[in-house]
């Protein structure tokens, strides 16, 4: 099989859809692989780079449509004009394209390409399922672009990213705002946080703020219920009240923050307007706007795609060629997308269309021209919880997780574990032993020592009594092992109110006509009186303070 | 005069609410209406006393009721939760006084006892007197009246098993005779004997006293009960004496040391200097309240450790307020109490509930302890002994055995101390030596308020 890759036409492209390092991949698994001459120039691989890992150089763009029966390009082809011309043009019937297409919004784009009768793989229709991550160029490509926002934005701020204090004066570190923690939001909170500035992030979707925090960041939230949650890991549209609620934040942001990154994209639609004139117009002088949601409209009111514009001392920087900004590393990345795009297609040996793959169904634009998109729904949603290329950025949010910030969820009146609850019982038998053995002892004794009979009926007085004081301390002995280790101290103190019941004693001698002994037992009221009131108030106090 | 049967039905349904009161202490949710049941059964049992069960009440027996309870309630109302311990402690006195003066009441009004109740009275005064004097010498120790220090007499397992022995031959003589003389000897004895055991007990072991003292209390009430033949008195010693039993059983294994070590005293007391010479090698290194707070504001974990310098500094308030603004910045803050941290149970929890910090963040030892190598940050306030890792890897550190806090696991630790001394122990610390810890020296509160300061201006 030929894999054709073909040198970009867009002014702003500077991407190559295999580097030579997924080339000499590509040619050891059987591939024959054309490069257009000059292909990769613009990011910094030589012609020489790709005859060193196996590929032939073929001067004309044209040549390689013709020969290749795959062929490899990063932007959606160029249509032409009514007269032809076009990269569309070149498409042979029965050959293979994989490329961005953006199906949803290049209609157009998509009825010229049915008209040529080949295949077309969108490789930004990779469903987001786990499986498929790496394939996902779009992810790739915002990773960079996040990291990008953050250098372009450090290129146009006119002070350091961290703080400083230095001989000749502190600098306060910058605060960053990024609006959108997916892919790209979460690169930029994970760029900006390693330059050293405050990064506060913020997302309709609560599932990511553990993401946002694992970074070191902040995570903003407004206090409406509702779930930005959409499909596919992405943010849906949100109501009124959220919308509402989530500029308030904005505004008050806009007064402290240095740097604003906008990342939010809702699927098939413009981005949403986050960013308003106001806001800019409070930000500092000085201050950057990166709008990464650039090409699908902006989220910056202000924003001019590809362009930079200041307003009032705020430089809104709108290009929406950021991934390409940095085409070596880009075109590497992407690259090795489609090393394994073209693994799941079957390879070299086994190339094919295979519809019951659920990857290349769900990125299958046309099949011999007969459209093929959008593709019928997933048979079940994964959970999606993504690791980046580098382990680095979890990327889209675990589209499970209902719960922002979890803290570990542990039981605070946790009774003792299992050492504490063994010990117990096993004092608790050898009391019972002891006891045992004593009443017996006990018994023995009274059955066969005692002659006097008025002594014998207080001695079985004293036995009902210490039958009731044995069992007691069994009750007590099993109820107090249930008390909540952080309820020690109330425990203490009430039953130490608790121990005030001998109050009793003292009432029952206390009365009657006044004698030295009366006087003792009432003195004896007084001192328990005070502990049982004491105990009981100021354990109600300390309850009182118990709250979750 | 209500008949006898109804007033026994009382005190067994006193006796039930006590349970119960107990048993709602297992966890917070359920603790208030535990305490309720306690006010509800003494009440029952107190009221069918007067009413039914006694001679005439005489007006000046009602009075003392009164008095006592104003008495009381002033102290509950203004005690603050730092001094709770002393007050636990105050309280156990006056159950150990009640019965020592209900015993000579009983001895007073029945001149002509059998020999089974002279047991029962002598056993009672015992019990008591020793509690008393116990529980007023670790009221003067907790309040810092006493010194803290561990006393210790020459041969003094001698001086008790004497004293022991002594007050046994005084009680023969009580029984068989019926002499007074020989049960006011026997008060002195005990009183003195309750004197000496706490007085060996060094003041690290603080929790563990107040713990037995507790349990004596209760073993004081079920020996008055036997004497009046009172089965309320009797259940409701029983409980609390197998309750404080437990209290001194729990802090005893967190500590590592048999209760016997406990109750006879001498730990901390034994010349420790083992740390002179050969101490643990390496600097202590400062951190001030802006480096602190610039590393706090880069953590995602942290974990407090609380100990009693805390409660000395009363830095409670400050220690909340810490919290709140890591929280708010989504730092995940929580606190790992050591059992004995502290001068009494479950001391630093009434302390953190004072100050409003969330009890689910506050987690014990065995909850928490595997969580610090994930940890970044854990700052120590005001503990020392309870986060000493000589006791898991110094042999012959006194302490040695003892489960602690293994803080050091950690990414940083920050150890707030007022000076460089050693701890209540007078054990040194490796813990302060060690590469990833920072001493933050100054009081408690002074230093976290420092620190709330530098945060919330960062």
């Amino acid at each position: 099989m030929k894999l054709g890759i073909v040198k970009e036409i867009r002014a702003d492209e500077r991407r190559v859809a295999a580097a030579p390092h997924t080339v000499s991949r590509l040619v050891k698994a059987g591939w024959e692989v054309l490069v257009e001459a000059g292909a990769g120039a613009e990011a910094s691989y030589r012609d020489s780079d790709y005859v060193a890992a196996g590929a032939a150089i073929v001067p004309h763009a044209a040549d390689v449509w013709a020969q290749a029966d795959v062929i490899a390009k990063i932007r959606p082809p160029t249509a032409g004009d009514s007269s032809g011309g076009g990269e569309v043009d070149l498409l042979r019937e029965g050959q293979t394209l994989i490329s961005f297409i953006f199906p949803a919004q290049n209609p157009g784009l998509v009825d010229r390409l049915a008209t040529r009768k080949a295949h077309v793989v969108a490789i930004d229709c990779i469903p987001r399922i786990s499986r498929a991550q790496k394939v996902d160029a779009l992810s790739s490509m915002a990773n960079i672009a996040g990291y990008r926002a953050v250098v372009e934005a450090a290129t146009r701020f006119g002070s350091f990213f961290t703080g400083q204090i230095t001989a000749a004066g502190k600098v306060p570190p910058a605060k960053v705002l990024v609006i959108g923690a997916g892919v790209a939001g979460l690169a930029a909170v994970a760029a900006a946080k390693g330059l050293g500035a405050i990064v506060r992030a913020f997302d309709v979707r609560p599932a990511v703020a553990e993401q946002v925090q694992s970074l070191g960041a902040e995570f903003l939230t407004v206090h409406v219920k509702e779930s930005g949650e959409g499909h596919g890991g992405y943010a849906k549209e949100m109501s009124q009240e959220f919308i509402d609620a989530e500029m308030a934040l904005f505004r008050a942001q806009a007064k402290e923050v240095n740097i604003v990154i906008t990342t939010a994209l809702i699927p098939g639609r413009p981005a949403p307007k986050l960013w308003l004139e106001d806001m800019v117009k409070s930000m500092k002088p000085g201050s950057v706007v990166v709008d990464l949601a650039a090409e699908n409209g902006g989220n910056c009111e202000l924003t001019r795609p590809g362009e930079i514009v200041i307003q009032d001392g705020v430089t809104i920087i709108g290009y929406t060629d950021m991934a390409s900004r940095m085409s070596n590393v880009a075109s590497d990345l992407f690259g090795t997308n489609l090393w394994h795009l073209l693994d799941e297609m079957g390879g070299a040996a086994g190339f094919k269309i295979d519809l019951d793959n659920d990857i290349v169904r769900g990125a299958l634009v046309l099949e011999h021209g007969e459209k093929r998109w959008p593709p019928p729904p997933p048979k079940k949603v994964e959970p999606e919880v993504k690791e980046s290329r580098e382990g680095l950025i979890p990327a889209r949010g675990d589209a499970t997780g209902p719960v922002a910030k979890v803290e570990p969820a542990r039981s605070p009146s946790k009774t003792h574990g299992p050492p504490a609850a063994e010990a117990p019982s096993q004092l608790g038998g050898q009391i019972l032993a002891a006891l045992f053995v004593l009443l017996c002892a006990g018994f023995l004794g009274l059955r066969y020592g005692m002659t006097d009979l008025a002594l014998g009926t207080e001695v079985v007085e004293f036995l009902q009594h210490f039958t009731v004081f044995v069992l007691a301390v069994f009750v007590g002995w099993q109820v107090i092992w249930n008390v909540s280790p952080a309820l020690h101290t109330p425990l203490m103190s009430v039953t130490n109110a608790i121990s005030g019941i001998i109050v009793v004693g003292g009432i029952l001698k206390g009365g009657g006509h006044l004698a030295v002994g009366s006087g003792v037992a009432i003195a004896a009221t007084l001192f328990a009186t005070i502990n049982i009131v004491g105990g009981f108030w100021v354990t109600r106090r300390m309850l009182a303070m118990f709250r979750r | 005069m209500l008949p006898r049967i109804l007033a026994t039905c009382a005190y067994l349904l006193a006796a039930v609410l006590f349970i119960l009161s107990l048993r709602g202490l297992s966890s917070q949710a359920t603790a208030r209406r535990g305490n309720q049941y306690g006010v509800a059964g003494m009440a029952l049992a107190i009221l069918v006393t007067v009413t039914g069960v006694a001679l005439d009440p005489n007006p000046l027996l009602l009075g003392a009721i009164v008095l006592g309870g104003i008495v009381g309630a002033l102290m509950a109302a203004r005690v603050g939760m730092t001094q709770m311990p002393e007050m636990v402690a105050l309280l156990h006195s006056f159950v150990g006084l009640a019965a020592v003066l209900v015993g000579y009441a009983v001895q007073l009004h029945a001149a002509e006892g059998s020999s089974i109740e002279r047991v029962e009275i002598y056993i009672d005064v015992l019990i008591g007197a020793l509690t008393f004097t116990g529980s007023v010498l670790a009221f003067l120790k907790l309040r810092g009246t006493v010194s803290g220090k561990p006393l210790l007499l020459p041969g003094r397992h001698l001086l008790n098993l004497g004293l022991l022995s002594l007050s046994v031959a005084a009680g023969a003589l009580y029984v068989t005779q019926g002499e007074l003389l020989a049960l006011i000897v026997g008060t002195g004895l005990a009183g003195i004997l309750g004197v000496h055991l706490v007085a060996a007990i060094g003041g690290a072991d603080m929790p563990v006293v107040v713990s037995m003292l507790n349990s004596y209390s209760g073993w004081t009430a079920a020996a008055a009960g036997f004497m009046l033949g009172n089965d309320l008195l009797i259940v409701t010693g029983a409980l609390v004496g197998s309750s404080g039993a437990i209290l001194s059983y729990i802090m005893c294994r967190a500590m590592n040391r048999s209760i016997w070590n406990v109750i006879f005293g001498g730990f901390g007391a034994e010349p420790v200097k083992v740390a002179a010479g050969a101490g643990p090698a390496g600097e202590v290194v400062d951190i001030d309240h802006r480096e602190l707070a610039a590393e706090l504001r880069r953590a995602k974990r942290v974990i407090v450790v609380p100990g009693y310098g805390m409660a000395v500094a009363r830095a409670q308030h400050a220690v909340r307020e810490l919290t709140e603004i890591l929280r708010g910045f989504g730092v995940q803050v929580r606190f790992a109490i050591h059992p004995v941290a502290g001068r009494l149970p479950g001391h630093m929890n009434v302390l953190l509930a004072e100050a409003s910090v969330p009890y689910d963040i506050v987690l014990e030892m065995d909850e928490i302890n595997d969580d610090f190598p994930i940890t970044d940050v854990v700052i120590v306030i005001g503990a020392n002994d309870i986060v000493n890792p000589g006791a898991q890897d110094d042999a012959s550190s006194p302490i040695y055995g003892m489960p602690v806090l293994e803080v050091w696991k950690s990414k940083t630790v920050v150890v707030n101390k007022r000076g460089r001394a050693t701890g209540y122990a007078g054990v040194d610390n490796p813990l302060f030596y060690k590469p990833n810890t920072r001493m933050l020296f100054g009081d408690a509160r002074d230093a976290v308020e420092k620190v709330v300061a530098a945060l919330r201006t960062s």
